[in-house]
């Protein structure tokens, strides 16, 4: 098989790290209790004031950490509106989704007017391999046959974003603020009951996930693509909330769910190299959800008979 | 003397801002180690009082004191610091935590640094169990304990933050018999530990037996406070309701006629291999009103579930006036002069946003008498439910107000109103008065054996015993999906001997059984 290759494997991982970024953006938002369909949105506005910040500063660290910021400062605003202003939480995540779209296009026409005299429609000449996030080769693992060459030399923020899985894990099942955000996201009646600030504890949740999305931003328009350009993110913040979903919102279920959705991307990439017609390639990715839901539901089924078959 | 109150709330007054006085001069006075009853009809103030109390909302007028000291209750954080601890009818616990994580929320014991001391957790958890002989799992998921377990978490949640005061809404609401004695037993216990108890209900038995006084309150205004021992349950009824209630339902003998319900060998076995239902035959006559009694989820869910087609049953038929129910939709079943008093109401029986009136037509509003060809005969619509809201005394300003702003009790009086006057052959009431104010209890249970005399046919599903007892002409008891019992008059009957083929220590046998078919 052609397909099969380390190459194809290793870029199962380099397709699926913006997905599990905002995968675990998803995880943390539903436990507590908040639907951030504006995930998609506050990437393609950091993966854009990322790549402008990193090259203004010559610095991939300050553009990254600018990517950050500014997920979390859009992540907050959208907590000023839903949690003080009381508006739907679908509401605000579609408004900060439409500003993802026209409102970068329209950002980067403005600011490079001004900066560069002539507008860019793409900030793709901007990034260049100094201002590429780094890649790491791990000593000793870089050398191992096959293996080596699917985990190592991976983007620092592919790393992160397998680690954050774990850290992720920790925060929310062992730590108090973990419990915060998921008591405020099951009960708030409950936590408001026993002095647990509900409207602080929101605003952390959607302000992590808003860091965690604009993680993933960053990594679209610093690693992925060299630059941002429209539309850049494709729905990926959107596959994460399916992601959520079929992870069941586990952190570790929901980043299988994100290898499956990289897998799928990746196959369809990968085939398409091979010269099948484009028609035939395009519903590949759609396919694979659509059998891994199958899948998952068919086990979530199981599960449920166990348990209940238990209880009785 | 002052110093032997707790807690002296005086001359309270609460009026919302949409201009609803929920209390009026108000004053409530609990001593020190006493068990304290807050009495009332569902929309009498007894509620607001005590948000007042827990800091949920703040009185309009008047002032709290707490040990004699005057206090400003601006949050349930102050309330907690100032010792009163609230118990909410509907449970403050997060199902997905552990029990020992429910009992620290707010105040997490911490190890290096920033992680959860789980077993610190757990050990505070124990030791107040212990100490209040609260047994509790620590580490169980409070998803997974009994209803009543998790009533012992809330009270375990209030005194491990230090409450010395304990409010109670309407604990024991949610609770089997058996678990309700077993609070009583723990709340004496509390008592005798120096704690103060205040018991909200409008149970009239629990009161009489568990507490010491009581404060009542009518229309937003307090009746007075009364020894427990120096009144009788006939004057608290009076008091609260401003009339004597019937406590005993006054009822002609039913004179049964022909078979209207016809249920043979109805089985069902549920989407997880359990069986619900297990050959369940039964008859109900015109006339007479059959009573099913049971520990909740024994199969009288399910089975009111097939009656009424939100469920196909596996085995068996289900007949109406000898027309076949099953496979039918619920507008079909109508159709036949079935009706349903649901136990949810807020789910079933109501739209809660939508108005009274247009929830008092909604299972009629094709008929040619509402119509005036593709448009609503508003005028005609107007007349019917205005009839029906005076015919049921159903307390509001106009047809056109919501129906979820009404009290529980004037939400139920919606719903038996469209039930009843739909020109029904059959009544299921599941619950019908769950949860509803003396008075509109009264009204319901009436109107039920008033239109049983008129010659229709009533299945009752009741968890209040007293209800199935007084109201049905005969009784059946399920237990584990089967008819356990069948008594043709229930006037024979004790709690006792109920209680044990509830709980399945007897069982008839399948000819006594059989004998509601009336064959």
């Amino acid at each position: 098989m052609r397909i099969l290759t380390t190459d194809f494997f290793f870029s199962i991982f380099r397709i699926a790290t913006p997905i599990l970024l905002a995968t675990l953006a998803a995880v943390i938002g539903e436990k507590g209790g908040i639907s951030n369909i504006g995930l998609e949105g506050i990437m393609m506005m950091s993966a854009l004031f990322g790549s402008l910040s990193a090259f203004w500063s010559k610095s991939w660290v300050i553009g990254l950490l600018a990517a950050m910021a500014v997920g979390l400062g859009e992540a907050l605003l959208m907590g000023v509106f839903a949690f003080k202003l009381k508006t739907d939480i679908i509401l605000v995540g579609t408004a900060v989704n439409m500003i993802g779209s026209g409102g970068t296009i329209f950002l980067v026409k403005t600011i490079t007017n001004v900066t560069m005299g002539s507008a860019l429609t793409s900030t793709t000449s901007l990034i260049t391999k100094e201002l590429q996030i780094p890649s790491i080769h791990i000593p000793l693992i870089q050398d191992i046959p096959v293996l080596g060459k699917i985990i190592s030399g991976h983007s620092l923020l592919t790393y992160l974003a397998f680690l954050l899985v774990w850290l992720t894990i920790v925060l929310l099942y062992k730590t108090p603020l973990g419990m915060n955000i998921r008591s405020v996201g099951e009960n708030p009646n409950a936590a408001s009951s026993v002095g647990v600030s509900v409207s602080k504890i929101r605003f952390i949740t959607i302000g992590i996930g808003g860091i965690l999305a604009g993680m993933g931003g960053a990594y679209m328009s610093m690693y992925y693509a060299m630059g941002w350009s429209l539309d850049m993110v494709a729905g990926r913040g959107f596959i994460a909330l399916a992601a959520q979903s079929m992870g069941g919102g586990e952190p570790v279920g929901s980043m299988l769910a994100a290898l499956v959705f990289g897998f799928a991307q990746a196959l369809g990439i990968k085939v398409s190299a091979t010269g099948v017609d484009s028609n035939l390639v395009a519903p590949i990715p759609y396919i694979v959800t659509i059998l891994s839901l199958v899948v998952f539901a068919l086990n979530q089924r199981r599960k449920e008979r166990k348990r209940y078959r238990g209880a009785a | 003397m002052s110093e032997e109150y707790v807690i002296q709330m005086k001359d309270i007054t609460k009026v919302y801002p949409n201009g609803t006085v929920a209390n009026q001069d108000v004053c409530l006075n609990v001593k020190k180690g006493e068990i304290h009853a807050l009495m009332g009809e569902n929309g009498a103030g007894k509620s607001t009082l005590m948000k007042m109390l827990f800091g949920l909302e703040q009185p309009t007028s008047g002032e709290i004191l707490v040990n004699g000291e005057k206090v400003n209750l601006s949050s349930p954080s102050m309330a907690i610091s100032k010792g009163i601890g609230m118990v909410h009818q509907h449970f403050m616990l997060v199902p997905s935590l552990t029990v020992a994580e429910n009992m620290v929320l707010g105040m997490v014991p911490k190890r290096s640094g920033c992680l959860i001391d789980e077993k610190k957790a757990v050990e505070l958890t124990e030791e107040y169990a212990k100490k209040f002989n609260l047994l509790v799992d620590a580490r169980a998921k409070v998803m997974d304990i009994p209803v009543g377990m998790k009533q012992k978490v809330e009270i375990l949640k209030a005194l491990v933050r230090g409450a010395r005061i304990l409010i109670l809404d309407e604990p024991t609401a949610v609770l089997t018999a058996q678990e309700t004695q077993e609070l009583f037993v723990q709340l004496k216990n509390l008592k005798n530990q120096g704690y103060t108890i205040i018991f909200i209900s409008h149970k009239l038995k629990e009161i009489m037996e568990i507490t010491d006084r009581m404060t009542i309150l009518r229309g937003g205004r307090s009746m007075g406070v009364h020894e427990t021992s120096q009144v009788t349950p006939q004057e608290i009824s009076r008091l609260m309701v401003g009339r004597d209630v019937i406590l005993k339902v006054e009822k002609d003998k039913a004179q049964p006629g022909k078979e209207v319900l016809r249920v043979r060998d109805l089985s069902f076995t549920n989407e997880w291999g359990k069986k619900m239902l297990d050959s369940v035959s039964l008859s109900v006559r015109k006339g007479e009103i059959l009573g099913i009694a049971g520990v909740e989820g024994n199969g009288q869910k399910e089975l009111v579930d097939m009656l009424f087609g939100f469920s196909r049953p596996n085995g068996g038929s289900i007949q109406v006036n000898g027309e076949n129910l099953i496979g039918l939709s619920q507008r079909e079943i109508r159709r036949k002069h079935v009706s349903l008093v649901p136990e949810d109401r807020m789910l079933y029986g109501i739209a809660s946003t939508a108005t009274i009136e247009e929830n008092l037509i909604s299972d009629r509003s094709g008929s040619p008498e509402l119509n005036r060809g593709i448009l609503f005969n508003m005028k005609a619509i107007h007349k019917e439910t205005e009839a029906l809201i005076k015919d049921y005394t159903v307390l509001c300003k106009n047809g056109s107000q919501q129906v979820g702003s009404l009290s529980g009790g004037n939400i139920q009086k919606v719903v038996v109103a469209r039930e009843f006057s739909n020109d029904p052959a059959l009544i299921i009431a599941d619950q019908p008065t769950r949860g509803i104010d003396v008075g509109a209890t009264e009204f319901i249970r009436k109107k039920l054996i008033e239109l049983s005399r008129s010659g229709i046919a009533v299945l009752l599903i009741s968890a209040d015993l007293n209800e199935v007892m007084e109201l049905s002409d005969s009784l059946i008891i399920m237990h584990g999906g089967k008819i356990a019992a069948y008594f043709e008059d229930t006037a024979e009957l004790t709690d006792e001997l109920m209680g044990r083929y509830m709980l399945g220590l007897e069982e008839q046998s399948p000819e006594e059984i059989r004998r509601v078919c009336h064959e």
